[in-house]
């Protein structure tokens, strides 16, 4: 029995407000005291997993366990991990080369890599008996490099890229549609999640491509001022994409109004090389050519998190896992590091009390979010030396083109330089 | 003569998880309520109940001040002479007692039963619940009165010198010593709403301080002789002073406008407000309690009175109890006041009843949540309220800074409709709703910033008019 007082007599309580005068400050002291705690309890790193033996190119979840996932490397070797116990269960030569894409059959039993040996190849989800050589299910060969594999949700489809973006029945070994718009190559293809027929790719001259499969041709494309490395569907809202952009900032669009972005995400020093959503669909994780992987709200300009190790380097690619608890980042110093994507969250069962506590805290954060004090501890972050000189210049740079601007706009004719907001700079053209 | 009956206005007061009801005392037709003693109170009501009306004899050492903890257990008194005890009033416990050998200005509590504070001769100390020293804050000299702020843990002093000194006791630093300039302060009292700090002074002001500010807050003229006494209710609404030209006066304190004010034969020389409102003054041996002071009525005569043996020197209502503590030159003596003290009380905040394991949650949990001294004002919620003048000053640098004004509306741009519907007429008739209202805001900008003009003129005439008399005029420029 936890009771200290006896059961007769209980907790009696008063409301009266003047017996409990200070609502305000003291919410505002426990405020204070909460986002502190926040920072305290901020240890977003968990686990490291490391075996490869060159750089990662690509990760890969299973599509039906949480505690599966794929990665290539740039030597052509595929390993999959378990996460809970961190240990890798299988390697894989899959490719002489690198590998260029994995991506997992919906149901759960396949996985499909390529890489610059020019192969597709499919390979079994289960390891191979007792003395069985690794052998893939299947293999076709191509005529040039695929540099990107995405597969379909419901249906035995994937589409790759490469030269042109070939959509495949996994039956047949030469694609059953090609796309092509004067392209010479494409960098990533991905199939939406919601509208299981749309389609979209990077392309090498700064594009952006939309397809349907139902079409013949592509729909449109965006062009903007600088090449889209990856892009991601948002996996709540179908007609919203994010690109990870080689200007340093990442794009969120709307299919229909391809002509501005909706959101244009600022915050990487570097070339951002990777993003993927989050289940909710309200966040998603990018990673840059600058050594940190970013968290974003979905709406917002800037980053809620930034996660950096002095251990990591180039970070190539990132996964949210499918349970929107983990973060993982796979970089080219050959090690995918496991993450919390809330960076104080305490992790395993929470009492009531705890969960309680948790939830209460968070409101009050919420709750006094705007007020100076609050905000400086809650948005403080550490960066590096050298990311944080560099965020410095660049943004010494913006503010230098900025005021050239406004004085171009003062001594010229009203009217005749044009105010263009921040979201309408970066699209050169949207083409039909 | 005396019943317990439960008035339907104080019912209807608190409708959730009420135990208790408040009862007043009611006389007989056509007895007074004040002419009813002490003694026939005791005896007319249960033994628990009666035995809260006590005398301690203790003539010794000078008139005693006294203070009642926070949950209302126990009870703090202070001798003139020295004598220092602590008590449990209700079981009559002695915690400790003890002769500090020099002149005892003010005891005080803090936060819980375990230190209080004396302002001695000298200097200010600090002693533990039995009594062992624990501090002597040297740099607290001449303290007259103290007041502790409980819920930012500051120890508030007013010294004869006029140094208004606040001690944060959770971390033994003194926040802010503000020199008054207004010579000895020995009337002090504080507002429990939003912890502002009330001096009374010889001039018949009472000034308004806060640890942030050098200057007082706020100085109100209130008497027209020196102020005697001050109390402030809970609610932070009403003030009632009492001064030496013999008038008892109720202020409005959120709006700092006088209310009503009485006369009394012989001017009150200590005033308190219990936590249902009851006020009690102290007229050299006799004290009266009113009941319905603070409102818009005039005080009438007196709910209850009576007579002591010494002249009183300290006067506390205890929390959460009918009882009123008297520090007389004679002793200590308490009176039952019925209907003076809050009969539900919240066992997570202040809770008389509380073990050992609930003290422990609860001076952990205050401490985390004490409020930094920075945020003591006049207004305590000031921080939920929207600042206005810096989202208007930092709109005004992003207009700067951007070169346009990204919340300013854009002008109407009509919708091209098929069918016809847009030609130029149609078009320029649908601006034309909409444009009245864009005029409507253009309209009354101008004319505001005509207002002030004609107004800066207007004053700017006034002075030179009013300005004209100097007969140096004519050699200025």
């Amino acid at each position: 029995q936890r009771r200290a007082i006896p059961f007769t007599l209980g907790v009696p309580r008063n409301y009266d407000p003047t017996l409990h005068p200070f609502e305000v400050p003291r919410e505002y002291t426990r405020a204070l005291n909460a986002t502190k705690l926040e920072r305290v309890f901020a240890k977003p790193f968990v686990a490291s997993l490391d075996g490869h033996r060159d750089g990662i190119s690509c990760i890969t979840k299973h599509a039906k366990s949480l505690s599966t996932i794929i990665s290539g490397a740039c030597d052509g070797e595929v390993k999959v991990w378990n996460l809970p116990r961190q240990e890798c269960l299988r390697t894989v030569q899959a490719h002489e080369g690198f590998v260029r894409g994995i991506c997992s059959r919906f149901c759960g039993t396949s996985f499909f890599t390529v890489g610059d040996d020019k192969t597709i190849k499919q390979w079994n989800w289960e390891a191979p008996g007792y003395g069985v050589r690794e052998e893939p299910i299947n293999t076709i060969l191509g005529k040039a490099v695929f540099t990107g594999i995405d597969h379909h949700q419901r249906e035995g489809t994937f589409v790759t890229c490469g030269q042109t973006v070939d959509i495949w029945d996994e039956q047949r070994s030469s694609p059953i549609r090609s796309f092509s718009w004067g392209v010479d190559s494409f960098s990533c293809v991905r199939y939406n999640p919601v509208e299981t027929e749309l389609l979209a790719s990077c392309a090498s001259d700064r594009s952006v491509v939309l397809y349907d499969t139902r079409e013949s041709a592509p729909l449109r494309k965006v062009i903007m001022q600088l090449r889209s490395n990856t892009l991601c569907w948002n996996p709540m809202e179908a007609y919203y994409f994010t690109c990870a952009n080689e200007d340093y900032n990442l794009y969120t669009y709307d299919i229909r109004h391809l002509d501005v972005p909706v959101t244009v995400h600022m915050d990487h020093v570097s070339a951002v090389l990777d993003v993927d959503y989050s289940p909710t669909g309200r966040e998603f994780v990018s990673a840059s050519f600058d050594k940190t992987i970013r968290i974003f709200p979905k709406d917002k300009g800037h980053s809620r998190e930034v996660y950096h190790t002095k251990r990591m380097q180039h970070v190539i690619c990132v996964r949210w896992s499918a349970d929107n608890k983990y973060v993982l980042s796979g970089s080219d110093e050959m090690n995918i590091r496991l993450w919390k994507a809330n960076a104080s969250e305490k992790l395993g069962l929470l009492s009531a009390r705890e969960k309680a506590a948790t939830h209460y805290n968070k409101k009050l954060i919420e709750k006094f979010q705007h007020h100076p004090q609050v905000r400086r501890i809650a948005r403080h972050r550490h960066l590096p030396g050298d990311i944080l000189k560099q965020k410095r210049e660049l943004r010494e740079m913006r503010e230098a083109q900025r005021r050239k601007e406004q004085n171009v706009r003062k001594h010229s004719k009203p009217g005749s330089v044009p105010l263009l907001t921040e979201k309408e700079k970066h699209v050169v053209a949207v083409v039909e | 003569f005396m019943k317990g009956s439960t008035p339907k206005e104080e019912r209807s007061v608190h409708t959730h998880n009420c135990l208790s009801v408040i009862s007043f005392l009611e006389g007989d037709e056509d007895e007074d309520t004040n002419t009813i003693s002490q003694a026939d109170i005791a005896d007319a009501v249960d033994i628990t109940s009666g035995s809260k009306y006590f005398n301690l004899h203790l003539s010794q050492f000078g008139p005693y001040r006294l203070d009642y903890s926070r949950t209302g257990r126990n009870l703090l008194v202070g001798g003139k002479k020295g004598h220092v005890a602590c008590i449990d009033w209700q079981t009559k416990d002695l915690k400790c007692e003890m002769n500090v050998m020099e002149t005892v200005n003010d005891v005080k509590w803090l936060h819980t039963e375990a230190m209080f504070a004396v302002a001695q001769k000298r200097w200010l100390y600090i002693y533990d619940s039995k009594g062992v020293e624990l501090h002597c804050v040297k740099k607290f000299n001449d303290v007259l009165r103290m007041q502790f702020l409980p819920y930012h843990f500051l120890l508030a002093t007013a010294s004869a010198t006029g140094f208004l000194q606040y001690l944060d006791v959770s971390i033994g630093k003194e926040v802010a010593a503000i020199c008054t300039k207004m010579g000895r302060l020995d009337v002090m009292a504080q507002n429990p709403h939003n912890a502002v700090i009330h001096l009374g002074h010889p001039n018949g002001t009472v000034s308004l301080w806060s640890p942030n500010q050098k200057e007082s807050l706020v100085k109100m003229l209130c008497h027209r002789g020196a102020v005697r006494s001050l109390a402030v209710d809970k609610t932070g609404t009403y003030m009632v002073t009492s001064g030496l030209d013999r008038k008892l006066k109720v202020y409005d304190i959120r709006a700092f406008k006088p209310l009503h004010s009485c006369f009394l034969p012989a001017g009150a020389s200590c005033l308190s407000l219990s936590q249902r409102g009851l006020l009690s003054a102290a007229t050299g041996e006799i004290v009266q309690v009113y009941q319905n002071v603070l409102g818009s009525n005039p005080v009438s005569k007196p709910y209850m009175a009576h007579r002591l043996r010494g002249q009183i020197w300290g006067l506390a209502y205890c929390p959460f109890e009918d009882v009123l503590g008297i520090g007389h030159g004679e002793g200590f003596t308490s009176m039952i006041v019925p209907g003076a003290g809050e009969p539900n009380f919240d066992a997570l905040d202040t809770n008389p009843y509380r073990s050992h394991k609930q003290r422990q949650e609860w001076e952990v949990k205050a401490l985390l949540e004490k409020v930094q001294p920075e945020l003591i004002g006049l207004d305590p919620g000031q921080l939920s309220k929207v600042d206005q003048a810096s989202f208007e000053q930092r709109h005004k640098e992003q207009i700067e800074a951007l070169g346009f004004d990204p919340l300013a509306k854009d002008k109407f741009k009509p919708r091209t409709k098929k069918k016809g519907r847009s030609s130029a007429g149609a078009i320029e008739k649908r601006k034309r709703k909409v444009a009245h209202e864009d005029q409507r805001d253009e309209i009354r900008q101008s004319v505001q910033e005509r207002t002030e003009r004609e107004k800066e003129l207007k004053e700017k005439s006034n002075e030179k008019k009013l300005g004209n008399k100097s007969t140096l005029d004519r050699f200025r420029k």
